[in-house]
Formats: C-alpha cells, structure tokens, sequence
C-alpha cells in the first residue's frame, strides 16, 4: 500500500491540466444554479475557489465529487472524461474533499479514520501492527506525532483536520479540495496547515482551496477562480489580481461605474447625530470575532459590512446575548450591558430577526398570528391564559400597518410568501415595542417588489425613533439604506462611515484592504 | 487518566467486575448456586438469549436498533419444530431460514425504503409475531421426537451444553468479525457518523443491510434453541426478549447511539443479567424475602438503570483537554 501520491506524469494531459470543468451547467427545480461555469486546474497547484453565498463555488465541487449531476458541461481529469457519481468514485478516482465540519468518525480511532476502506489484511483478517504503522507514517509527514490508537475526538480541530488530508493522501490523491479548512483554526493551526498544503503542492498534488479570507488565499494560493451568480467571472494568478479587484468581481461591483439608485432605501442627506443607544468596545469571540468596536445611535440604520466570515453575524449574536464575548464589552445607555442569554436582550428591548427564516425563525405550521405573537404571549397572558382580544388587535393592527398579504390572521404562514413571512417576524418584534432591532440579511429570498416594501418599512422604523443594525451581503442594500456602516473583516471593525461618506467604492475598498484608501479606489 | 479514558475502562470492564462480584456474592450465599446442574441451566437457558443480544450489538453498534428479534425467534422456534419432522438439518435450516428472511426485509426497509429502524422492526415484530401463530395453527408445536432434533437442546459437547456451545462460537466469530474484519469495523464508523461514513467512501447500505440480516439469523438460531429446549415451537414466546437484549447490550457497555462497543461484554452484559435473575430466585428460596416475578422485574429494572446512570455520568463529563 502505497501512500505516495502519483506525481504528475503528463505526456497524455491535453493543455496541461490536470482538472478542466467547462461549460458546467446545473439546474434545481429548474432554476439554475450555474450557467457555463468553468474551473481549471494545473498540477500541483493551489487554486482558490471564491465567490458570495450563492455563487456556485459549493454546487461547483459538488457537480465535480459526484454529488449533483451535471445536466451539460465537460469534466476532465488527468485528461479523461472523469464520470463520477458518488464521492466514493471520485475519492477513488483520486479527487478527495475535506469538508468544512470534518467528516470523520470522532468516536473511531486516528488509525481506522485513515485507513478504513483500504485496510491492510493478513490471512484475511486485518493488521492492526500495519495499519497503525502506516497512519502514523502518513501523518508523521506533516511532523504529526499522534498516539493513532486514541479517538479521533480526542484530539484538537487542527489535528483532525490533518488526519482527514493524511486520509486523503493515503488514498493516493491527486486532487484535494478543501472546503474552508481554516474557519475553525487558530493562527498558529493555520500556519501547519498551510505547510502541508505546500508540501502537498510540492509533492505534485493540486488542491483547491475555498476560503473567504483574502489574506489566506495571497498567502497560499497560486490562481483564483471567482463565481459570481453561478458563472465563473474571472480566473488569475494571485500575483496578477489586487484585492480590490478580486472583491469586486466577487460582488460584481465595478468599481469604476457608478449607477443609479438600485433599492428603495433613502437616505437623509444628514448623518444622524442621535444618542449612543448600544456601544460594542473591542469585542472578541469565538474564532470569527477579534475586534469589533461599534457605537449605535437612536434613530439610524447602522450597518455592518463584510465578506462572508467576517465576524458580522456573530458579532450580532453577541449583542442578542446568544453568544458570549471572550473580550471586550457592551453598554447600553451608557451603562455596562452584558447579556447572559436572549432573555435578557428580549428584556432591554432588542429584536432579532435571524438570517435563517426557516430554520431560526417562523413555525411553518402555525398561523400568521400565532407567529407573530409567539414572544409576546407572556405580555398578553393572565394566569397563563392568552388575552385573545388583545392578541387580536395587535395582529389586525400589524397586518394593516405593515401590509402584509394573508386571507386572514389565520392563515398558515408557510402559506405565506417569503416577503410577508419576513413582514410576520419584524412584526413579532416590533409588537414588543423595541428600541433596538437587529435584521440579519432582511431581504434575502425575497423577490424584488416585497424587497423594496422591506426596505421602505425599515427606514420607516429608524424615522420613527427605532435603532436598526442591518447585516446584509448586498452591498447596495448597505451603501444606499444605513446611516452608519461599520466593515469589519476577519473579525475586525476596520472603518466606519456615516451619512455622504457611505459609498461602495470606500466599502469595498475597505473590505478587500483593510484601511480606507483615500485615493481613488479605481486606480 | 482522563475521565474519557475512565469512562471508556467502566464501560469495558465494568459489566466484567460486577459480573465476578455477582457470583462471588451467590457463591457465598447460597449453598447450591455454584452446583453443575445450576451451572449448567443457566448457561443453557441463556445462550437463546446472549444469540439474539450479539444480533442486537450489531444492530445497535450502527446505530440502529431491531425490536423484531423476539418475535423472529418465536417464528423461527414454530418453523424449525415443523420441519423438524424431516429431519434435525431441515430443522435448523428453517429456524435460521425464517430469521434470514425477516432481517432481510429489516435490512431492505431500512436502506432501501429509509425507514427508521424503530418504526421498521416494530412493522416486522408485529409480523412475525403475527407469522407464528397463523403457522402454528395458534398452539405450540411439537418438535419430532424421532430425529433427535430434542438433542440440541439436552445433548452436550464434553460438559458444555450445545446451546452454551453454539452461543460461545457465535461470540467468538463475531468478535473477530469486530476487530478483525473492514466490515466489522465500518460497522462502528457507521454507529459513530454514517454521513462521514459515507463520504469516506465506506458500503454503508450494504453494511446496514449485512447487521439486520445477522441479526435475523441469530434470531432465528436462537428460535431454534427455544423449539429444541422446549421440545415445541412456541409461537408465543419471545415477548420482551429484545428488550432483554438491548439492556445487555447497554449494560455491556455498547452505546445506544452506536459508534462503540464490544461483543465479550455484551456476553458479559447477558450474563449478568441472567445471573441476577438466577440470585433473586435464590434468595426466594432463602425464605428471607420473597420476590414475586413483578418485583422481579422492578429490581431488574432499578439495576439496569444504576448501571447505565453510571455509564451517562462518565460519559457525559466535559470536553477534556485535547491534546
């Protein structure tokens, strides 16, 4: 049992690739998820694979490991058509995939996690003396002495992750993606992490890497292939693409057009002077969130910019009291707020209406009423029994006020569309009469009508006092609706812009670099 | 040592320790509980149930679970007495053919139909069970007595007795089959995360498929011993035997969400709890107390519980320090 991985032996390989995916085409239920994308890889090579939420890089690899079908396109491999359609076919076919949550089995030894489905057998049975041998060979590679015979669980994120590539290797590779390896890794994990990756590389065997982190991708990654809307937009050399450039494409933001106004936010000419509602100093948490400072103030729509990862969602957890700073501090009205659990948010008066509708927000099988009023019942309770009279006034009056389209209070909200669902749970908040209320990506999934309804009846809100923290991937969403935008990347607040100085160039600039550019971001 | 590492160690020697405490304690207490003929009914009686029990570990190591295995056996003790009349071989072969055919269809309806195992063997459980009696003509069956199928039942190898012997192979087969074997070993990666299991590249339907059909024939061997024993098939035994053998399995150590456990302690885990069964009806012969079969049943219950309370409070400990 050989773990080497085959070197690169070409003279067949039409063009030098040793991966060519073009005019990929994929369709769900009829709505297409790539159109004409394409991916190509040389050998040893570390490829970066980038793009938004959406963009196709997840259905890319999927489409390439066997897990989708493609409906047109060609795949090639070491100059073959390449058929897959299972991982196992492609892990055999030497294309293997290390996953963002490690799929490995935790409660299984480092040796079975290695070497399973290609054992080492003696008179038919197995040799553990040579398979232990050989898992420690393989990751003895990447210097990572292990006792092979412990559980996988016993060991740290970084080492798994070390023992999924060795698994991979031992499989003799010749293709390894990986899928946001360093999301759960702290910097020094990262720094061993992308060693193996040049080992590898250095080895002959190629790897795609899909990460958010800009810096990671310069810092290991020989080309890049940008997704935008399912389509490949670009593929570089690292050394050829700003990040400017790079972040750009990803958003499909030219930097050197300007157009119109493309939502229905308005915005008052004015920076709004309001008092500090919520200040954030210097938080810190988790492995996404290193320091993000912000102050919010009465009245306004502030916002927090940023690629995907960079700490915005989780900075907004910890606002809600959902997640716990490790560093740094919160005050509200000027005095020291520390949220032990959303309950305590919910009592100082925040709402929070999550990214995840589905998952974190509606119960599709009850009735537009019941939604709504599923954190006001206590208020509208005696003895535990719901004031139905009270609960009845307060939804008409919420239906009426912010438009929303049912047959009646009634009605199943799965029945909904995604626009009113959204409407349903903003109400469910501002039943509760907040004074604070954070919008994680308010108009995702929604068509573009109910979009702009959204987004009128948020600037609405902040004009009739309400604070609003608005997370959104849409940049125009950001530029053209907040007051105040915060940009964080990798987990740091890294410029603040309020009222005329908001603009996409200055957003993405700051995104993509770090530091606001005071030239002019096209050059 | 970590309490992973301690809670892993009760998990494998505990059962083992408070087996040898358990007939340390009968030995001193009462004057016969170590006596061949003791000795030997309990052995006999038992491996009917450590078969099924080694079924139930598998099963269970993946994860799943098998509540058909009663009734199997009840099925399989009713086909084996019919066939018994042909002969010993046709006998045991129709005992072990009905337990085949019923873990087949468990193993289909759970790879193929995607139905929750739980929800699949209930479905074949009350089948078999229903199978038995429409075979039996809803009495028991006499076996033959002429073609010295009774023998597997009363007969002995040396001084071990034929179902002790037949269990005591099973067990060592499917030992090796654990640790010796990719299968048996796919079997726990399964238990532990069949989605990993699966993108690693591992036969896990047929894997599944493989546990629920040896879970059936086992079953179905175990129904054989019954018929044999009994000297009838008995279309309605084999009420509660698998829940009989889901606590050994627990008590042997085995988690219940799969992913990790041992066929010896298993056998120990069905021992045990025999055993206990075998000291409560000791000491209703001391006169000191007397313990209807109700209660019986309720420090059974209480025991198993202790046991797997323990087993939580180890295994539930805080992440430890990783290394």
């Amino acid at each position: 049992m050989v773990g080497g991985p085959a070197l690169a032996r070409g003279t067949s390989m039409a063009d030098g690739l040793l991966l060519s995916m073009r005019g990929i085409d994929k369709r769900f239920a009829g709505i297409p998820a790539l159109t004409d994308a394409s991916l190509e890889v040389e050998p040893g090579e570390v490829h970066a694979l980038i793009g938004q939420n959406g963009a196709g890089k997840s259905t890319m690899i999927k489409v390439l490991t066997g897990y989708h079908r493609r409906d047109d396109g060609d795949v090639a491999f070491d100059g073959k058509p390449f058929e897959v359609s299972s991982p196992q076919q492609a892990q055999a076919g030497g294309i293997s995939t290390i996953y963002q949550e490690i799929n490995l089995v935790p409660l299984r030894s480092v040796t079975e996690n290695i070497c399973l489905g290609r054992e080492t057998r003696r008179m038919g049975l197995l040799d553990w003396r040579a398979m232990h041998a050989e898992a420690e060979r393989l990751l003895g590679r990447f210097r990572v002495k292990v006792d092979v015979r412990r559980p996988l669980m016993d060991f740290s994120t970084a080492t798994q992750q070390m023992v999924a590539i060795a698994r991979a290797i031992g499989f003799s590779a010749r293709l390894v993606i990986m899928d946001e390896p360093t999301s759960s890794l702290d910097e020094q994990e990262v720094a061993v992490l992308f060693n193996v990756i040049r080992q590898l590389r250095a080895d002959g065997v190629s790897v795609i890497f899909v990460s958010h982190k800009l810096d990671e991708l310069y810092e290991v990654c020989d080309r890049v292939t940008i997704m935008r809307d399912g389509r490949t937009v670009r593929t570089a050399r690292m050394t050829e693409i700003s990040k400017l450039e790079l972040v750009s494409q990803m958003l499909g933001r030219d930097v050197a057009k300007t157009e119109g106004q493309t939502t229905s936010f308005s915005r008052p000419a004015q920076a709004s002077d309001g008092e500090v509602v919520l200040e954030g100093r210097s938080l810190a948490a988790g492995q996404s969130v290193h320091d993000v400072s912000f102050r919010l103030r009465r009245g306004e729509i502030a916002s927090f910019a940023g690629l995907l990862g960079a700490g915005r969602t989780e900075t907004a957890r910890l606002i809600f009291g959902a997640d716990h700073p490790r560093a740094g501090g919160l005050s509200l009205d000027g005095k020291g707020f520390t949220p032990a659990h959303p309950r305590d948010a919910i009592a100082a008066g925040f709402g929070f209406v999550s990214e995840d509708r589905k998952l974190e927000g509606i119960v599709p099988e009850m009735s537009v009423a019941e939604n709504m009023t599923l954190a006001l019942l206590p208020r509208i309770s005696r003895n535990g029994v719901v004031d139905e009279k009270r609960q009845r006034e307060v939804v008409n009056h919420f239906i009426k006020e912010l438009g929303i389209k049912c047959s009646g209070p009634g009605q199943r909200i799965r029945e909904l569309s995604g626009g009113n669902q959204q409407k349903v749970l903003l109400a469910r908040w501002l039943a509760m009469d907040p004074k604070l209320l954070i919008l994680d990506e308010p108009t995702r999934g929604i068509d573009v009508g109910a979009k702009g309804e959204i987004q009128r009846l948020i600037r609405s809100l902040a004009d009739s006092g309400l604070t609003v923290l608005m997370i959104s991937s849409e940049l125009e969403e950001v530029a053209e609706g907040a007051d105040r935008v915060f940009v964080l990347r990798e987990g740091r607040t890294v410029a603040e812009f309020a009222g005329d100085e908001i603009s996409e160039d200055r957003i993405l600039a700051a995104m993509a670099q770090g530091h606001i550019t005071h030239e002019d971001p096209t050059r | 040592m970590n309490r992973a590492h301690l809670a892993r160690l009760v998990g494998t020697y505990g059962v083992l320790i408070a087996l040898v405490a358990l007939i340390l304690f009968g030995w001193l207490r009462y004057e016969n509980f170590l006596s061949p003929f003791n000795v030997t009914t309990v052995v006999r009686y038992n491996s009917m149930f450590a078969l099924v029990a080694l079924g139930m570990c598998f099963v269970i190591m993946t994860g799943g679970i098998d509540l058909s295995v009663g009734s199997t056996a009840a099925l399989g003790s009713v086909a084996a007495a019919l066939s018994s009349h042909f002969g010993i071989i046709p006998g045991i072969a129709a005992g072990i053919g009905v337990g085949v055919l019923v873990g087949a269809i468990n193993g289909l309806l759970v790879t193929r139909a995607n139905i929750m195992p739980f929800v699949a063997t209930l479905c074949t459980l009350l089948a078999a069970s229903g199978s038995a009696l429409l075979l039996s003509g809803q009495t028991s069956v006499p076996v033959s007595s002429t073609s010295g199928f009774i023998s597997i039942g009363t007969g002995a190898l040396w001084i071990v007795p034929i179902p002790t012997a037949v269990a005591l192979i099973a067990y060592a087969l499917g030992s090796l089959v654990l640790n010796y074997t990719a299968t048996g070993r796919t079997v726990l990666a399964i238990g532990g995360n069949e989605d990993a299991s699966r993108l690693m590249g591992l036969p896990v339907a047929r894997v599944i498929f493989l546990v629920y059909l040896t879970s059936g024939a086992l079953a179905g061997l175990a129904g054989v011993l019954l018929a044999a024993l009994g000297y009838a098939g008995q279309p309605t035994e084999g009420v509660g035997w698998e829940l009989f053998a889901i606590a050994a399995v627990v008590v042997g150590g085995t988690l219940l969400t799969g992913g990790s456990g041992s066929v010896i302690t298993t056998l120990a885990g069905v021992l045990l709890l025999g055993i206990l069964f075998n000291v409560l009806n000791f000491e209703n012969g001391e006169g000191w107390i007397t313990l209807s079969a109700a209660w019986q049943s309720v420090v059974r219950g209480l025991f198993l519980l202790a046991v797997i309370l323990l087993q939580a409070s180890l295994t539930r400990s805080p992440q430890k320090k990783k290394v």
